[in-house]
């Protein structure tokens, strides 16, 4: 068996009375594809959220490589080498996509906190900037202004930010929403391809590329995990069957 | 301090605090909402005092110059959105900061030419021209008695409307969610419009009521802009409710701390203000 | 976008020497009037300074700031406080001691108001520069609302020798252009620098920055200490050339003053608030030699330029040497 990276244990958040996510408990493989399927309001993104520090959790706790980090706030939890990508483009829209990437590789240096050497001269930060880009795809687009970007595009630039913070885990908030067929398909050459060097938590509505990709898979329904198993597992498992996959038309 | 002394000085935090939230309504209304900061608002309370002094010099009657002086400033409020404010709503807040300081600039000028740099009195109406004795020696004024009660009643009818009616329902809907608004078919610039026209007509007339209180000079709406900024802050910004209990907190706080500590009376509101944030960098009820 | 596009970089040299020369042709050209305007002019030079500093905080960090003047009053009175009563105070220590005051002061506040973000911001900052205004204004050690002088400049000689003599106006007119200088270059080096990279990334997207890892509170809070410390040069400044301070110069209608050369020169590029404060000064001159209501003109200029103009200067030149830019190219292809 291999080794646990990441573990929540009765993870709960509550908003106001509502459960979003309700006793989750999860375990990341190191190395492994693992996607969270679920209908819309199942709590995935709030997982992914809790587990990044975006928003604190109300009880439970999450260990990732034998530390807490539980109460941590999300600029910390990225230097524990954790990345993640947002469901909505979150991007700065102005910069090129150079700038972009360079700020996300500049957060590993030590502080950020220099004030008198200009900061493209960080050969460091430039070479893992290049790096990013390059391996999401973006090297040629390098001095594109991110605004002016296709669609598509600004998406791959969203990974190739949450791989210049070098994470060890990658997060992955529904990477191919919005996008077209074409699209889709160069991305899930992209997963595929970082699924080699990186463990992956990936929450996706497309079927077809979640069974692509996937070695393990969480169906979420209202906040709780219902079931986790292997894709064959989870296609054949009758509570699935009935709880989600039946009421939308199943595979 | 006697048990008398205390006591009157309970009965003017409270005027004084009522009063404060009847301009500081307006104030959080509008930013509730709208989503603008007015910063001319002082500007309107200025504009009302003085509308005060201008209808009673000419009519003699204070009850005359409130049912003159609110139209006029509704009058005010329509033009000021319809002309400056609407071509804000989807911009920083900082332009808001700026159009409306400008504003305030125009405004202070506008009263120095039609009224000039003298500090001119109010006098208060005969009707209420008395004071009722509290012990032997002490009383209170008349006046001072029935600005509260108006305030109150703002205050309670307010309420009424923003819980109970169906412009309160969309004014609450609103202050959470523009779209629904707009499904539900309701004329969001009309609605806009209406909140903006309300809350400069809250405080012109906070600046009618006050006028024969504290007399009429230029430059008044500067403090009161401030201090409502504080209350607003300290309730939480858009909170009706926190700018009631806002209110509240500095007129105690501005009536009893120069009596207990007198050297940090004037800064006093500020640090309520700067402990508050510290415990609920929001205020109190965001 | 970090680099100043050559015909501006020529533009403000320009500028500068004309500013720099004005001694030598001001007596032909206004004649009586010279070493009047060169007051002006050292009064318009510091409040270039002001609005500088302030827009590290408006433009480049995303904060804005209505109590900045708190910190340009603050510096004039610590100024006048820390002097000794019958002689002039020595610069090397009176001045890093008036800065220290506002950086200090600069942390505190920041401290108290970074967790808050968009209009929040704008009414604490105002609300705290207002109590050090009324701090001021009702304390008895400080003169109250007339405020304090400082009979005596600050003395700037090393070893018994005298540099500088503040009270010559051309003295003061050339120590205060070479801070604005100074300030620019530094503005300009932080703007390069890693952290001015995170500032500008805070003020596009600060979710992002921190999803990123950077604690962006810290960030902030340094973005507005340095602020608060060049904002303090200024007022230093000014307490020097007015001979006097007093608590209207820390009121929130100088900060609102400030955040309209800010706008006015195009917030962001640093070079543009120093126009902004030029321009503002310059207005409020012309308008104040023809009429008493001049703020109400003002206050119409600050609306036209909200509705029209609200790139500012600054960002109109940008965009006209960008649109040659990219025409001149065409042409080129």
């Amino acid at each position: 068996m291999a080794e646990v990276l990441l573990k929540a244990q009765d993870l709960t958040k509550n908003f106001g009375g509502l459960y979003a996510v309700d006793s989750v408990c999860l375990e990341l493989m190191k190395g492994e594809v693992h996607a969270i399927l679920g209908p819309n309001g199942a709590g995935k993104s709030t997982l992914v959220n809790l587990l990044s520090g975006d928003i604190m959790a109300t009880s439970g706790s999450v260990m990732f490589e034998g530390q807490e980090l539980t109460k941590l706030p999300s600029y910390k939890i990225s230097h524990c080498g954790i990345g993640r990508s947002f469901q909505k483009t979150n991007i700065f829209p102005k910069l090129t996509c150079f700038e972009n990437v360079w700020l996300a590789a500049q957060s590993r240096q030590k502080t950020s906190m220099r004030f008198f050497r200009p900061a493209r001269k960080m050969a460091d930060v430039k070479e893992l900037t290049m790096t990013s880009l390059k391996r999401c795809g973006l090297e040629a687009r390098a001095e594109t202004v991110a605004s002016s970007m296709s669609y598509g595009e600004q998406r791959q630039l969203e990974i190739g930010m949450m791989l210049a913070t070098q994470p060890r885990l990658l997060l992955m908030d529904e990477p191919m929403a919005g996008m077209g067929k074409e699209e889709s398909e160069m991305l899930v050459g992209l997963i595929k391809e970082l699924a080699q060097d990186y463990t992956l938590l990936l929450i996706e509505h497309d079927m077809d590329a979640v069974f692509a990709v996937a070695d393990r898979l969480t169906v979420m329904v209202n906040g709780r995990v219902l079931e986790t198993g292997t894709p064959e597992q989870i296609k054949s498992s009758q509570q699935v069957q009935e709880a989600y996959l039946g009421s939308e038309g199943g595979f | 301090m006697d048990l008398a002394t205390i006591l009157i000085q309970l009965l003017n935090s409270v005027q004084y605090g009522l009063l404060l939230f009847l301009i500081s309504s307006g104030l959080t209304l509008v930013f509730g909402i709208m989503g603008v900061i007015n910063l001319a608002h002082g500007a309107m309370y200025m504009i009302g005092a003085y509308l005060a002094y201008a209808f009673v010099e000419w009519t003699g009657s204070l009850g005359v110059a409130i049912l003159l002086g609110i139209p006029v400033m509704l009058i005010v409020g329509i033009v000021i959105e319809r002309f400056l404010i609407d071509s804000l709503y989807s911009r920083d807040h900082l332009f808001q900061v700026l159009l409306t300081f400008g504003l305030i600039l125009i405004l202070n000028d506008i009263q120095s030419i039609l009224w000039g740099n003298d500090t001119h009195g109010v006098p208060i109406p005969d009707m209420l021209n008395g004071s009722i004795s509290l012990t032997d020696n002490m009383s209170y004024p008349v006046y001072r008695l029935a600005v509260s009660v108006v305030c109150l009643a703002l205050a309670i009818g307010m309420y009424w409307v923003i819980q109970k009616t169906r412009l309160g329902m969309t004014i609450r809907a609103g202050a959470s969610n523009r779209e629904m608004v707009e499904s539900l078919g309701i004329n969001v610039r009309t609605l806009f419009t209406i909140i903006f026209a309300a809350g400069v007509a809250l405080a012109g007339l906070g600046g009618i009521l006050s006028a024969p209180l504290s007399s009429v000079y230029p430059g008044m709406g500067d403090n009161v802009l401030i201090i409502c900024l504080v209350v607003v802050v300290i309730g939480g910004i858009g909170s009706i409710k926190g700018a009631f209990w806002g209110a509240m907190m500095i007129g105690l706080v501005s009536t009893f701390g120069p009596v207990l500590i007198p050297s940090l009376s004037s800064v006093m509101v500020y640090l309520v203000m700067a402990l508050v944030l510290l415990v609920k960098p929001r205020g109190l009820f965001a | 976008m970090y680099n100043t596009p050559r015909p501006i970089s020529l533009l403000l040299g320009f500028l500068l020497c004309v500013l720099a020369f004005y001694p030598l042709y001001g007596d032909l050209v206004f004649g009586s009037k010279a070493s009047f305007f060169m007051s002006k002019l050292t009064t318009i030079v510091i409040f270039a300074i002001l609005a500088m500093s302030l827009d590290l905080l408006v433009g480049i960090t995303g904060l804005v700031s209505m109590g900045h003047a708190l910190f340009f009053g603050l510096a004039g009175y610590v100024l006048a406080l820390a002097s000794p009563e019958y002689e002039a105070a020595s610069i090397w220590y009176i001045l890093p001691l008036v800065l220290l005051c506002c950086a200090a002061l600069g942390a505190v506040v920041a401290f108290l108001t970074i967790k808050t973000s968009g209009i929040y911001f704008i009414m604490v900052t105002l609300a705290f520069g207002q109590m050090g205004f009324y701090f001021f204004n009702d304390a008895e050690f400080s003169g109250g609302s007339d405020g304090m002088y400082i009979m005596l400049k600050p003395d700037v000689s090393l070893g018994g020798i005298q540099l500088l003599n503040l009270d010559e106006k051309q003295t003061l007119y050339y120590l205060s252009l070479a801070c604005m200088v100074f300030v620019y270059m530094v503005l300009r080096m932080i703007l390069r620098s890693a952290f001015g990279q995170v500032l500008i990334g805070i003020h596009a997207n600060e979710h992002r920055v921190k999803a990123i890892g950077y604690n962006t509170a810290n960030y902030k809070i340094v973005s507005f200490v340095i602020a608060a410390t060049l904002a303090g040069l200024a007022g230093f400044l000014a307490a020097s050339q007015y001979g006097f301070v007093n608590p209207s110069q820390m009121g929130w209608h100088t900060s609102g003053y400030a955040l309209m050369m800010v706008i006015m020169g195009g917030a962001g590029t640093i070079f543009g608030p120093a126009i902004g404060a030029f321009v503002f000064e310059i207005l409020h001159y012309v308008f104040e030699s023809f009429t008493d209501h001049w703020l109400m003109l003002m206050g119409a200029v600050m609306i036209c330029v909200v509705l029209f103009l609200p790139n500012g200067i600054g960002g109109a030149l940008l965009s006209l040497v960008q649109k040659k830019e990219t025409t001149g190219e065409k042409n080129d292809g």
